[in-house]
C-alpha cells in the first residue's frame, strides 16, 4: 500500500491505535521490555513517550505514560516497563500480557524531553530507575545515528538485581560515559558504598556548568526533585535541564 | 521527612493535550498571568490524578488550564494563562 510521503512525526490529532505484542525479553528482576507492533507507527524521537490503555472486558478502562525505549525502528515499538508492587497497570504489564495480545497506544507524544541529533552540545542524562528508559532511547539513537555527541549517564539505582539494559550498557559506546550509583547494594568489592547519591556525585560525573551541557533527568518524582535541585546548586541553568517525572516515589 | 510532591510534568499530559488540541501542547509557549513566568507547558506542573486534568504554573503554583472530560462534553479553562502559542495543528 502506498504511503504518505511525509509521515506525520508530530502533531496531528491522536487516534488510539492497537499494538499487538509480539516479544518480550527479561531486562532485571522486576522489568520486562515489551515489543509491540503497531501498523503505520510513523516514527518517534528519543524521549517521547506513548500512552496504554487497558480496557477489560465489563467495559473498565485505564491508561498510563510509558517512554518509548528503542530508537525508532519500523512497525516496532518497545517499551521497558518496571513493576510497581501494589500497581494496578505495571503488574499487568509485566508478567500478564501474553505474545499476541493487544492493548491501545496513544502517541508518540512530547516534543520536550527529547533529545535530536542535530544537538550539538554536551549531554548529561541523569536516571533513577526506570527512568533510564527515555534515556537509554536517547543513547540508542546517538549510536544509531553515529553521533559523536559526548554523553555522560548518571544511573541511580537500588542494587543490581535492579539495574535496566546492563549487557548492553557493557558494551563499548565512544564518547559515553557511564557512572552507577547504588543506593541500597552494590556488586561486590564496588568502592562506593551504597547510599544516595549527592552533589558530589554529580559533580564529578557530570560535566562543569561552563561546558553549558543540556540536562535529562528522569525518575520518580522525588528523584527529579532531588536531582534537578542539586543541578541548580551546583551552577546549572534551569532553562538547560529538562525534566520527566514518573510518579510518586516508593 | 519531606514530602513528595504528588505533580507530573506538563509532559506527561503531551497525549490528552494532542488528542484535544490536534497538535503537541507541551511545545507551546505561554505566559502565567499570575507571575508573568514564560514556559513551555511541558514545564507546568501537571496534577494528573483527579476527575480531570490541571496545570499548575511552576514559578508560583497558580492554576493554568484545567481541561475536564466527560463521555459528551469537554470543559477546557486556561484563564490562567495571559496567551499561549502553539504549533500549527499538523
Ligand atoms: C511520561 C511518563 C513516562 C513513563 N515511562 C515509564 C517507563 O518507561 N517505564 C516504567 O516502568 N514506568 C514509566 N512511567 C510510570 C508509569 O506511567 C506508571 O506510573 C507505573 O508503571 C505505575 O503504574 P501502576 O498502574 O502499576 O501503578 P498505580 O496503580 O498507578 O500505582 C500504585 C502505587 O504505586 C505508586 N506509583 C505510581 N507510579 C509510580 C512510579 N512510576 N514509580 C513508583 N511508584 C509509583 C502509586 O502512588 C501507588 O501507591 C512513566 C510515567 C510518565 C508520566
Ligand atoms: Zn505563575
Amino acid at each position: 500500500m502506498a504511503r504518505a510521503a511525509v509521515p506525520r512525526r508530530l502533531g496531528g490529532r491522536l487516534r488510539w491505535k492497537p499494538a499487538r505484542l509480539t516479544d518480550r525479553r527479561v531486562e532485571s528482576q522486576v522489568a520486562r521490555t515489551l515489543v509491540f507492533e503497531v501498523p503505520d507507527w510513523p516514527g518517534h524521537l528519543a524521549g517521547q513517550h506513548v500512552d496504554v490503555r487497558l480496557t477489560a472486558e465489563d467495559g473498565y478502562s485505564t491508561q498510563r505514560s510509558y517512554s518509548l525505549a528503542s530508537a525508532a525502528d519500523g512497525e516496532h515499538v518497545e517499551l521497558t516497563v518496571q513493576r510497581v508492587d501494589d500497581g494496578e497497570v505495571s503488574p499487568y504489564l509485566t508478567e500478564d500480557l501474553a505474545v499476541g495480545d493487544v492493548v491501545e497506544l496513544r502517541g508518540p507524544v512530547g516534543g520536550w524531553f527529547v533529545w535530536r541529533p542535530e544537538q550539538k552540545e554536551p549531554i548529561l542524562l541523569v536516571g533513577g530507575g526506570s527512568g533510564l528508559v527515555p534515556l537509554m532511547a536517547m543513547i540508542r539513537m546517538r549510536r544509531a545515528v553515529g553521533s559523536r555527541t559526548p554523553f555522560r549517564l548518571v544511573y541511580s539505582v537500588r542494587s543490581p538485581e535492579h539495574q535496566l539494559f546492563v549487557s548492553e550498557l557493557r558494551l563499548d559506546d565512544p564518547g559515553l560515559d557511564k557512572t552507577y550509583l547504588y543506593s541500597r547494594s552494590t556488586p561486590p568489592q564496588w568502592p562506593r558504598p551504597p547510599g544516595r547519591f549527592t552533589a558530589s556525585d554529580l559533580s564529578s560525573a557530570g560535566w562543569p556548568p561552563d561546558f553549558e551541557p543540556t540536562c535529562y533527568v528522569c525518575g520518580s518524582t522525588g528523584f527529579v526533585e532531588t536531582a534537578a535541585g542539586l543541578l541548580v546548586a551546583l551552577g546549572h541553568h534551569p532553562a538547560r535541564i529538562r525534566t520527566e517525572r514518573f510518579g510518586p516515589s516508593q | 521527612m519531606s514530602q513528595t510532591p504528588d505533580f507530573l510534568d506538563g509532559n506527561a499530559a503531551a497525549g490528552e493535550l494532542q488528542s484535544v488540541f490536534g497538535t503537541d501542547m507541551t511545545m507551546a509557549s505561554g505566559r502565567c498571568r499570575g507571575c508573568d513566568e514564560e514556559m513551555v507547558l511541558a514545564q507546568a506542573h501537571a496534577y494528573l490524578g483527579g476527575p480531570g486534568m490541571v496545570l499548575r504554573c511552576p514559578g508560583c503554583e497558580g492554576v493554568l488550564m484545567r481541561l475536564v472530560r466527560s463521555p459528551s462534553q469537554m470543559w477546557l479553562d486556561a484563564g490562567g494563562l495571559a496567551y499561549v502559542q502553539m504549533p500549527v495543528p499538523a
